[in-house]
């Protein structure tokens, strides 16, 4: 809109067109609206939910980075608290604060607390911001029971200063006392602090830290300090730069977040598929009005830009009602759910919602942005018609036929191919999903083609009804093809999301039955650090009279490099022999292990991260050196997505001296009951109602609904995109039965009867949505292809087998074709009857 | 200033800010016999150097050096390095090496009249693994790279904090003063409040001190009290006023008093050592201090004061500090207010010597609790 007048032309035009439009069809640019919003609402939505999770962790993790320029850190077991003195001499070295950090079991919750043990006169130098509630109290802290909560930690546990918390440390019971709690501003997610030296005595590590925050002399080379410490610290125990430790909390769920926002980014391209059919519907059905315009002085570039503003208007309403929506949305989630969107145990309560411009600005701009774009290419195509022919002309190709096809198509079908195999980019898989967007975007460019060819080869039923259905498809195809792509788009995802999510769901479910062979599960917490059973009690269990078979575990964790997160190490009594039977491996596990050699399984996630295969030799850091594993299998593992090692529990002991254990398994005898089993576990350990004891199906119970609770968002975004299709399903229908009414009365004039005309319109619905559904299963199945083997791959490193929910994608195919024949018998219904038209006039 | 606590004036910090550990959690805690704290009673002959060390059983110990300090330019400065010893007798049996059986505290000011306030600097941190210590078999006590040590009669103290740096040689020129009954310092009317307590004063002084990055070389003279007691202050004992005076003609004399609530003198005493180690001792009735100017502090609104007027026995003196702000301000950790700092001494209006003044509970009465 160069020239004052263009401008004045083009805002003219689109007054002229946007008020007939609004008072003529309120209903269909409601609807449009409203997809667009919903759209929007979703990205919002989860970027805010993210945005408030991240800077949540970002905080957390600051607080306690504090101002330490190097964090060393061990295992949770961690190593000789001589290291402190040795660090804190160093010459480079101007404070140093020793740290104890611990998932600190809580009984009776089957859940831990981080707590961290600090010398609180040390740690003021370094985590001022979190010391800052504390300055006067610090000798409070002395007492070898006294705790003080964050307090998002004092509303999750419902404690309040003085209050008592109970905690499993090894296999008994201790009790610690509330001294006080922070203010949300100190640290913001939950946390207990303790003195380093009542945390050594009363969490049972004496002589132990696992965690030293060095602050350097000023002109002290950082990096230069770190590659010295890289050679000196004991095994296992690495040097972390700030920015690596604030990273480390906000990678362990970077995957599963990146995953909802594309998720989002997903919704919204439908939104625009669906703002592309409806305008170019309505550009279509108005093309009379149009050629007046421009027959009456409008320039093509003002048409051109009127059409644009229409959709920019739409775009901008919807952005607007959706950005509010998002906002609503998140704050219940966030108030709800929490930060993690149902995908932790525990929920965290301390994010706030913040809303700041720049990604509401975002989000409007994309959300409008994605409207124009939809709406370019009908604009674009009304404004190079012909006034006068397009006045005349009652049948014109709309523009979907004129996207080129072939070879473009085709090219992007190949990138499509080509990216599938690309690696992650910083563990996200960006290319799996330009991969989907490729393979979308090409199958849609062939929908005419397609559609042409197939229509066209429809053979004679006999039944005037079909007939004149498929005749008149194959005189519209273009008109038909519009309402297809947004259909087809949204289907296809649904149907991938729903083969993703099947096929995760049943592999989950084998893998926990193999790995729960055993009648009851025991354990104290899942997670923490200080509860453990004591050999004593080991002994006691497995001498219990209706036990036939005991397992015991001792899971820790380990560091194998420094950018990397946390490796679980599992040590299990069965390693080797019968590995594959208590094992889920993923290839067959080597039969010989060199002799003197310790074997070792790993877990697949630490395969891709790490590069171990089965016959490597794995270093594990374990009791301070290093020690060589052979990989003897590779297995799969939907616990730990930073990777897990199993070794046997008898080389973890050699290494170690550690004979505890944290997680048992139990087979009774024939004659055992499972109720006095239990009993009889707990009378031997005497913790009472803290131990997790729960028999095996149960427990496979428990984690399927906690599966299903983490994939309620993706099942709700499913929802969503059912109901964004279906708005397009609808949209079609209408625009097309109306631009269609002179052609109903011809037919009735030809002596088709009204009934006959409606299951004409009820018989092209049907195929059409056929049709749709059937090219979108193909093509939803090809992209829960790329969800399945490469992005969860790469997501989460971990492999799942491809499984179809056929009943579901039934279900889902045959709502579709009903909801589409329906909507066409109705929009049909309506555009015949005398009276709707003059009552709603050109709406629907 | 950091954020780690205390800058405190000698007893305000050990009655106030370790009361809780002292008092409060130790009454609830401890366990009867080897943990008890001895009593300081008279009649125990200090030995040196054992008794320069550390006394670890004892509840509460300090090392307190103050002095005057002339750089190569002239400028009369004032300073301070004082460490502290708390035993903690919380969860005494806590067998982590990190148990905070004992706390060091260091507190260290520069009074500097072209400044207008003080430099100063704290630390505080539990003994042990070797960052932070007190020896018992003669000085040394440290928290990292903070130390003040003895060796051959002279000691050695080493600050660098934030913004400013200390490095002084202190040579002794006189034996151990031994303050009240050869050593023993009664502190109030019962017996049972009372210290251990030498001075070392006349200690002559060479180094350099660094403020804000430019080092000065500097000379003087400085004052060193060594003091340990398991109970220190009577209960109605509001606050205290304590002097430290190197006198030109090699004399020194020390004097205090206890104030009660009211601000009437609970107790008082005093040393008095000629320049040929003749020594007087004077008790509650011999020891008067004068109030004179009031300075009232512009940030805590708490009125000092700054000149005083100080009969001991027949001699009277007068004291006017180097500058008026030496106040010490620990509100955000210890709770207390108190004013220390370099005075000048003048007897029949000539000019006799220098010396510290130390001024606490004039903000609110100091309590035991």
């Amino acid at each position: 809109m160069s020239a004052p007048g263009g401008a004045r032309g083009a805002w003219a035009a689109w007054r002229t067109l946007t008020r007939a439009q609004l008072r003529e069809q309120p209903l269909r640019v409601l609807a449009t609206v409203f997809a667009i919003a919903l759209g929007v609402a979703l990205g919002t939505s989860v970027y805010l939910v993210n945005g408030a999770a991240l800077s949540e962790f970002d905080l957390a993790a600051r607080r306690l980075v504090g101002d330490s320029d190097i964090i060393v850190r061990g295992s949770a077991d961690g190593f000789d608290e001589t290291l402190f003195p040795a660090l804190a001499r160093l010459a480079g070295v101007s404070a140093a604060s020793p740290m104890l950090e611990l998932e600190v079991a809580l009984p009776a919750r089957h859940a831990s607390l981080k707590v961290v043990g600090l010398d609180p006169f040390r740690a003021a130098a370094l985590q001022p911001a979190l010391m800052a509630q504390i300055g006067n109290d610090a000798r409070a802290l002395f007492a070898h029971d006294a705790i003080i909560l964050s307090r998002t930690a004092a509303e999750q546990l419902q404690l309040r200063r003085g209050d008592l918390l109970p905690i499993v440390v090894g296999g008994d019971l201790a009790t610690l006392r509330v001294i006080d709690t922070l203010s949300g501003d100190a640290y913001p997610e939950a946390l207990g602090l303790m003195d380093i030296a009542a945390a050594q005595w009363t969490l049972g590590r004496l002589g132990r830290l696992n965690r030293i925050d060095l602050r350097l002399r000023p002109g002290t080379d950082a990096q230069a300090l770190r590659t010295e410490l890289a050679r000196s610290l004991p095994a296992g125990v690495v040097a972390l730069t700030p920015a690596m430790e604030r990273g480390r909390a906000a990678n362990a769920t970077r995957a599963y977040r990146v995953n909802i926002n594309m998720l989002a980014l997903v919704a919204l391209l439908t939104g625009a598929f669906l703002v592309f059919s409806t305008q170019s519907l309505s550009v279509l059905r108005r093309r009379t009005a149009l050629g007046l315009l421009r027959s009456l002085g409008v320039t093509r570039r003002e048409l051109r830009h009127a059409l644009l503003g229409e959709g920019l208007a739409m775009g901008a309403a919807g952005s607007m009602l959706g950005v509010l929506l998002g906002a609503l949305s998140a704050s219940l989630v966030l108030h709800y759910l929490g930060t993690d969107l149902g995908n932790r145990q525990l929920a965290g309560m301390g994010a706030a919602l913040v809303l700041r411009p720049g990604p509401i600005i975002v989000s409007l701009l994309l959300g409008t942005g994605i409207a124009a774009l939809g709406a370019w290419l009908p604009a674009l195509e009304a404004a190079r018609r012909a006034p006068a022919l397009a006045l005349k002309s009652a049948d014109a190709e709309p523009v979907m036929s004129q996207l080129p096809a072939g070879r473009p198509a085709l090219a992007l079908l190949a990138t499509a191919a080509m990216l599938a195999w690309l690696p992650p980019l910083g563990g996200v898989p960006l290319a799996g999903y330009l991969a989907i967007a490729a393979l979308l975007a090409g199958s849609i460019l062939l929908v005419p083609a397609l559609l042409r060819s197939v229509i066209g080869a429809l053979p004679r039923t006999g039944s005037v009804e079909l007939d004149t259905a498929v005749a008149q498809l194959q005189g519209g195809t273009g008109v038909a093809t519009v309402g297809l792509a947004s259909i087809i788009v949204s289907f296809s995802l649904m149907v991938a999301m729903a083969i993703m999510v099947h096929s995760f769901r049943q592999s989950f479910d084998r893998w926990l039955i193999r790995l729960l062979p055993a009648d009851i599960e025991l354990r104290i917490s899942t997670g923490s650090d200080t509860g453990a059973f004591t050999a004593d009690q080991q002994r006691r269990l497995a001498a219990l009279p209706g036990v036939a078979r005991a397992d015991f575990r001792r899971v820790t964790q380990l560091r194998l490099r420094p950018d990397r997160p946390p490796v679980a190490l599992i040590a299990r009594d069965v390693a080797n022999a019968g590995a594959a039977d208590t094992l889920p491996l993923v290839s067959d596990a080597r039969a010989s292990v060199p002799s003197g050699a310790q074997p070792a399984f790993v877990s697949e996630a630490l395969q891709d991260l790490y590069g171990y295969r089965s016959g490597a030799t794995l270093v594990i850091p374990l009791g301070g050196a290093l020690r060589p594993f052979y990989v003897a299998g590779v297995w799969r593992d939907y616990v730990h997505p930073g990777g897990a090692v199993v070794i046997a529990r008898s080389a973890y002991v050699a290494a170690t001296g550690d004979r505890s254990a944290s997680e048992a398994s139990f087979w009774r005898r024939p004659q055992a009951g499972l109720g006095a089993l239990e009993s009889a576990i707990r009378a031997s350990l005497g913790l009472g109602d803290s131990l997790d004891i729960i028999a095996s199906p149960q427990l496979r119970e428990r984690s399927l609904m906690l599966f299903d609770r983490a994939f309620a968002l993706t099942y709700a975004l499913e929802a969503i995109a059912v109901v964004i299709g279906l708005v397009g399903v609808a949209v079609a229908a209408s625009s097309t039965a109306l631009a269609r009414r002179a052609q109903f009365g011809m037919l009735r004039h030809l002596g088709m009867l009204r009934r006959q005309v409606l299951a004409m319109l009820a018989g092209e619905g049907v195929i059409m949505s056929a049709l749709a559904v059937v090219y979108g299963l193909l093509l939803g199945a090809v992209v829960s292809l790329i969800l399945v083997y490469v992005i969860n791959r790469q997501s989460f490193g971990w492999s799942i087998d491809l499984a179809v929910p056929w009943r579901r994608l039934g279900a889902l195919s045959a709502v579709l074709i009903a909801a589409s024949a329906f909507t066409a018998l109705w929009s049909g219904r309506a555009a015949m009857s005398q009276e709707a038209i003059r009552a709603v006039r050109e709406d629907w | 200033m950091r954020t780690s606590p205390p800058p405190a004036a000698r007893l305000a910090l050990a009655l106030c800010t370790l009361c809780p550990a002292l008092g409060g959690f130790a009454a609830q805690e401890q366990r009867a016999g080897d943990s008890a704290l001895p009593a300081v009673v008279p009649g125990y002959t200090l030995q040196f150097p054992r008794d320069f060390g550390s006394h670890p059983q004892f509840g509460i110990e300090w090392w307190y050096l103050t002095g005057w300090l002339t750089t190569a330019r002239q400028q009369q400065l004032g300073f301070q390095v004082t460490f502290f010893r708390i035993r903690s007798r919380l969860d005494a049996s806590n067998p982590s090496a990190f148990a905070p059986h004992q706390l060091l505290i260091a507190h260290c000011a520069i009074s500097d009249p072209q400044r207008g306030r003080l430099w100063q600097d704290q630390r505080i941190r539990r003994a042990g693994f070797g960052l932070a210590e007190a020896q018992s078999t003669d000085t040394k006590v440290w928290i990292d790279d903070w130390r003040l040590e003895r060796s051959d009669d002279a000691y050695s103290a080493q600050v660098t904090a934030a913004d400013f740096a200390l490095s002084l040689s202190l040579a002794s020129t006189q034996p151990p003063m031994l303050n009240g009954q050869a050593g023993y310092s009664r502190k109030g009317p019962d017996t049972a409040s009372a210290s251990y307590y030498y001075s070392q004063p006349q200690l002559r002084v060479s180094g350099s001190i660094v403020r804000a990055g430019r080092s000065d070389t500097v000379s003087g003279v400085a004052w060193l009290d060594h003091e340990w007691s398991s109970e220190y202050l009577d209960r109605n004992a509001a606050g205290w006023d304590w002097v430290g005076l190197n006198l030109d003609d090699g004399s020194a004399l020390m004097a205090f008093r206890i104030r009660g609530r009211q601000g009437q003198s609970l107790w008082a005493g005093g040393t008095l050592r000629g320049a040929l180690g003749d020594v007087q001792t004077f008790g509650p009735a011999q020891v008067l201090f004068t109030p004179g100017r009031r300075w009232r502090s512009p940030r805590t609104a708490v009125s000092y004061p700054v000149t005083w007027s100080l009969r001991l026995g027949e001699r009277e003196f007068e004291l006017s500090p180097l500058l008026d702000d030496q106040e010490n301000d620990a509100r955000q950790s210890s709770g207390a207010i108190y004013w220390e700092g370099a005075v000048r001494v003048q007897e029949r209006a000539r000019g006799v010597g220098r010396g510290y003044l130390e001024l606490t509970g004039y903000d609110h009465p100091l309590s035991l609790r």
